[in-house]
């Protein structure tokens, strides 16, 4: 079973760069990494750059429309993701609370559509 | 025949509903798969029994029915990717439908169930409702009745509940170690918050209240039979046995609430009181004494005393203490200053109150400011009294209580 965990927080109350927090909050993530790695259950992983550069697109009447910025306008924003094959969604809990970042904003977790082939 | 089978087939769906779901479920792991197939061969039932007359064990017979029409329905499954991946799930369950042991014994897969019901994934009033119908004899009708709930508004939560056990692949099984206590705990909850909803309020149709007590009752003991070595489990039950023991007592024939002070406690039910207190006695004395078992332990005492003033308010004193200790819920520490002023007079609990009030912990909270008033009022501080009524009604939402805050408030001179 694959499990997207998205990261969210708000970038305001994250720790900057330079300082202890941020440090910690680095080798944080190195460390759950490393540990989803070595036991081969993430399929991806990535960092999202700020909101700022976020970008939404539909499509309305056969009319595409950009709107600059997130989807819906709050404080806490995707912020980076994994995606991890586990068995079921207790264990993605787990590997979710293990995310630096849900100790300061928090972690959605998605289960990964399968498609009939 | 002396009982129509239609009959005898509602009681069997009734009481083993939730250990023949369990037992499907646990094969063929999908609720609504389980559910359907569960229905289907209850409509067998009702045509090859009156027949055939009442197979021997008729859950065995029902679960296997149930797993035959399951069979069917998922080879009639025009998803070719789906039905590959059930291919192996049709030799298993055709195996355990040909097996003999049936007959002997179903195992009992309700604590998985249970567990799955309960998953913290779930929304607490979705958890509620789904193990009422999966375990309980309730209806989705009569849940969505007895919560006041349209009953589409009801099916539709239950099943998008259902959906997502499926689809995010929430476990059916008993957590392991690492997560016993946070899960078992979420099932307590549910269970006990069944039993308020048939307790506490007095709104809705009394019968169904009455069910729902008696639903989480049941509930709590089919866990205690499950998992006889956790006493909290025994502490629910005694807390809910104890409570529901003053049910007759605590309503007059008005339908208006009598409060404790004023029941008539030869009414109360000696039997219920007998049993909850031999069961929360058996549990404390195996140590770990958790939150139900404290909270048994005060109704205990209430049970046991002839009067609201001969009541044993100091040791009630010291178990809201080691409550609040544990749960750090106003409340506690509110009834432990209502008990303080039992036994050591209305100033002792004022002191207590204020020196709540100085810690700051309870300014906003509106239950301390009805406490104080009633102190107040018992030693004729009237116009503190007032004051103190005043910003209760304030603090007040519910109509009901704010207009019987100011009749309190107004009778005072």
């Amino acid at each position: 079973m694959q499990y997207l965990l998205l990261i969210y927080n708000a970038e305001s109350a994250s720790p900057k760069p330079g300082t202890d927090e941020f440090g910690k909050l680095l080798a944080g993530y190195t460390a759950f990494t490393e540990e989803v790695q070595s036991k081969n259950i993430m399929l991806g992983a990535n960092a999202l750059q700020p909101l700022s550069t976020a970008t939404t697109v539909k499509v309305r009447n056969g009319k595409t429309e950009c709107i600059d910025g997130p989807f819906a306008e709050t404080k806490e924003a995707l912020g980076g993701y994994y995606l991890l094959d586990v068995e079921t969604l207790d264990e993605a809990i787990e590997y979710a609370a293990k995310i630096p970042t849900a100790e300061f904003g928090s972690i959605e977790i998605r289960p990964i559509m399968v498609w009939d082939k | 025949m002396l009982v129509p089978i239609h009959k005898a087939i509602e009681d069997i769906n009734r009481k083993e509903r939730g250990r023949i779901l369990a037992a499907l479920i646990s094969h063929l792991k999908d609720f609504e798969l389980a559910e359907d197939s569960l229905q289907d061969a209850l409509i067998e039932a009702l045509q090859a029994w009156p027949a055939k007359g009442l197979p021997d064990n008729p859950a065995a017979w029902l679960i296997q029915t149930a797993s035959r029409k399951a069979i069917d329905k998922i080879r009639r499954n025009t998803n070719f990717a789906e039905k590959q991946k059930q291919l192996q799930l049709i030799a298993e369950l055709e195996q355990y439908g040909a097996s003999n042991e049936m007959d002997n014994s179903i195992p009992d897969e309700r604590l998985r169930l249970i567990f799955t019901c309960c998953h913290p994934a779930l929304k607490e009033n979705i958890r509620v409702a789904l193990t009422l119908q999966t375990l309980g004899g309730l209806t989705t009708s009569e849940i969505a009745r007895a919560f006041l709930i349209p009953e589409p508004t009801m099916a539709q939560r239950i099943v998008r509940a259902k959906r997502k056990i499926k689809v995010a692949n929430i476990p059916y099984r008993i957590p392991d170690e690492s997560l016993w206590k946070e899960r078992l705990t979420s099932v307590l909850t549910v269970i006990y918050f069944i039993f308020n909803e048939g307790y506490s309020s007095l709104e809705g149709e009394s019968l169904l209240r009455k069910e729902l007590i008696h639903e989480a009752i049941r509930l709590a003991r089919m866990l205690k039979d499950l998992i006889p070595h956790e006493q909290e489990i025994s502490g629910l039950l005694a807390l809910m046995l104890l409570h529901d023991s003053r049910s007759d007592a605590r309503v007059a024939k008005d339908g208006s609430l009598i409060t404790l002070e004023n029941q008539d406690r030869t009414s109360w039910n000696r039997l219920q009181i007998d049993e909850g207190i031999s069961l929360l006695l058996s549990a404390m004395a195996k140590g770990n004494i958790g939150v139900y078992q404290i909270q048994a332990a005060i109704s205990a005492i209430h049970a046991q005393a002839s009067s609201y003033s001969e009541t044993n308010w100091q040791e009630i004193t010291l178990l809201y203490e080691k409550l609040y200790a544990l749960q750090p819920n106003p409340i506690y520490r509110l009834n432990a200053c209502v008990a303080l002023s039992m036994f050591k007079g209305p100033e002792q609990g004022l002191s207590a109150l204020n020196i709540l009030q100085a810690h700051g912990v309870l300014e906003t909270y509106q239950p301390f400011y009805v406490v104080k008033a009633e102190l107040l009022r018992k030693i004729y501080k009237t116009d503190d009294a007032k004051k103190a009524y005043k910003k209760a009604i304030a603090l007040t939402n519910n109509e009901i209580e704010k207009k019987h805050l100011i009749i309190r408030s107004e009778s005072l001179y």
